[in-house]
């Protein structure tokens, strides 16, 4: 049976969205997806760098397993003199316990708004409490990015952390310059003023 | 040899026994030293039996070794039963990056020299929707503020109107919904680049240029084995990959999860969620092209 698209859910979406072939049951996978364990959650980059260049990370617990503060979480960071000096924050006017547990000694851990604590490594669930309809769309492989198999019945997929592509402290996707510059014949700008300008 | 001569050549050996017509054209063969009697001979990608299928691929593998200075594999993958393959891009995060022409120019072994690539990035105003207006030239800083970013490359067509005008049937639609091109069977007229609305076709004006190793080995048939020389081509969404499970190459270069794939008959799938939950565009609808390939924009 071929259908030809309803041609209203081109612009308003209607009851059956999709319409091109008979729906197919894929079964349950046999793959499963996996999600990126970015170093960055448990690790933080050094001064000292590496025979290729790249910054030593050094693991929170290093310090934060053994070290006691005393004086409890500063309000921002701005405040922050030894340790993290010159960490820059822009993320609505969160101050750091909105997320981080005030404790130190033992491993550092995350917050939700319910006070549950929760690893840094599963801090998708922390990010997702505000960011509900960009986590429902990361669930749904709409946000986010992947790699590997789109067919879970042939093999694994792995996914992005939210941190892959977001630094937590200042979340907002920075500008960059594009890659691969054009050159066919299609995209020879056209003279300033013309119409096809 | 020019392209008509090749094409009635064709007409004509298909009418003549082989041993009869390669006796016939001997004198031919001298001087179209570039193109091998075989090359020549070889029938329609959707005629060859399966022996002769494998000889072709055999054929194609010693030419690429020979001219390339690589060794390839290239494979015959046919469609999965119970798969039409579908993409959709959501606009909103796209970001102009242009990470997925390049991962489609190294995937698909394009021309070096040109960076030939299956995706066009244009740069839009934001509120106009209309892809002649688009720019592709920028090379500032992305996004850029005011602008949104409209990544156009083959729609897969349901009712394409570059088949339709392929005088000799070297374009056609498969049971997945892909649109491919049998690139020895092509005569180079380039009707189906003018007849495609979203200039998703390209020429290879000359022969691609590739180092040797940056040539990607794994290839197929119908998708990134390297072109000849004065046929058209086009994005396949990565058959060689896709048809084994494997998502596009422009997917996975994608840093900002903008692209979203999958098999639009499972109900389950990604793609699915997509048409059913977001508000779904597709480029010049009012051709009545009927593209896989749908674009939206988060509420
Ligand atoms: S987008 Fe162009 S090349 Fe692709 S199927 Fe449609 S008409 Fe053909
Ligand atoms: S790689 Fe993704 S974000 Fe970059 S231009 Fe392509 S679709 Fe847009």
């Amino acid at each position: 049976m071929r259908l030809t698209a309803c041609a209203a859910f081109l612009v308003a979406g209607c009851a059956k969205p999709f319409q091109h072939g008979e729906d197919v049951d894929a079964g349950s996978p046999s793959f499963s997806t996996e999600i990126h364990a970015s170093p960055k959650l448990t690790s933080i980059e050094s001064a000292e760098t590496d025979g290729l260049g790249r910054p030593v990370r050094v693991a929170c617990v290093t310090c934060h397993g053994v070290r006691d503060a005393g004086a409890g979480f500063p309000e921002n960071a701005a405040v922050l003199k030894d340790f993290h000096a010159g960490l820059s924050v822009a993320h609505g006017a969160l101050s750091c316990k909105a997320c981080h547990v005030d404790r130190h000694g033992g491993p550092p851990m995350l917050r939700l708004a319910t006070g549950e604590e929760l690893a840094t490594s599963d801090a998708i669930r922390l990010c997702a409490q505000c960011h509900g309809p960009k986590y429902q769309d990361y669930l749904h492989g709409s946000h986010g990015g992947m790699n590997g198999y789109w067919d879970l019945g042939r093999g694994p997929r792995l996914r992005n952390h939210c941190v892959d592509c977001h630094d937590p402290h200042v979340p907002k996707y920075q500008p960059s310059r594009p890659v691969l510059p054009p050159k066919d014949r299609f995209v020879t700008p056209a003279p300033v003023g013309s119409h096809h300008g | 040899m020019d392209k008509a001569k090749r094409r009635t050549l064709k007409v004509l050996g298909s009418t003549l026994g082989a041993a009869a017509f390669a006796y016939a054209i001997e004198p031919l063969r001298a001087w179209a030293s570039d193109m091998s009697l075989g090359e020549l001979l070889q029938k329609h990608y959707r005629e060859l039996t399966p022996d002769e299928m494998r000889a072709v691929l055999a054929r194609l593998e010693a030419d690429a070794e020979a001219k390339y200075g690589r060794e390839v594999t290239i494979e015959d993958i046919r469609p999965t039963p119970g798969v039409e393959l579908g993409y959709a891009l959501n606009l909103s995060v796209c970001i102009g990056c242009r990470k997925c022409a390049e991962a489609c120019h190294v995937e698909n072994n394009h021309d070096r020299t040109t960076n030939n690539s299956y995706i066009r990035v244009l740069e839009m105003e934001q509120g106009s929707f209309d892809l002649e207006k688009g720019t592709t030239t920028y090379d500032h800083a992305v996004p850029s503020p005011g602008k949104y970013y409209l990544p156009v490359q083959c729609q897969q067509c349901d009712n394409a109107p570059c088949v339709k005008v392929c005088p000799v049937q070297a374009t056609w639609k498969e049971s997945d919904g892909i649109v491919v091109v049998d690139y020895n069977w092509c005569i180079g007229c380039r009707y189906c680049e003018a007849a495609c609305p979203y200039h998703a076709r390209r020429f290879n004006w000359s022969k691609p240029e590739i180092p040797a190793e940056e040539i990607n080995p794994n290839q197929s048939y119908l998708s990134n084995r390297v072109r000849p020389q004065g046929v058209v081509e086009k994005c396949t969404f990565c058959l060689h990959r896709t048809r084994k499970g494997l998502l596009p190459a422009c997917l996975e270069a994608c840093p900002t999860g903008a692209r979203v794939f999958g098999n639009l008959l499972d109900p389950n799938s990604e793609i699915r969620w997509v048409l059913a939950h977001k508000r779904v565009y597709v480029l010049k609808e009012e051709l009545g092209t009927r593209p896989r390939f749908f674009y939206y924009f988060d509420n």
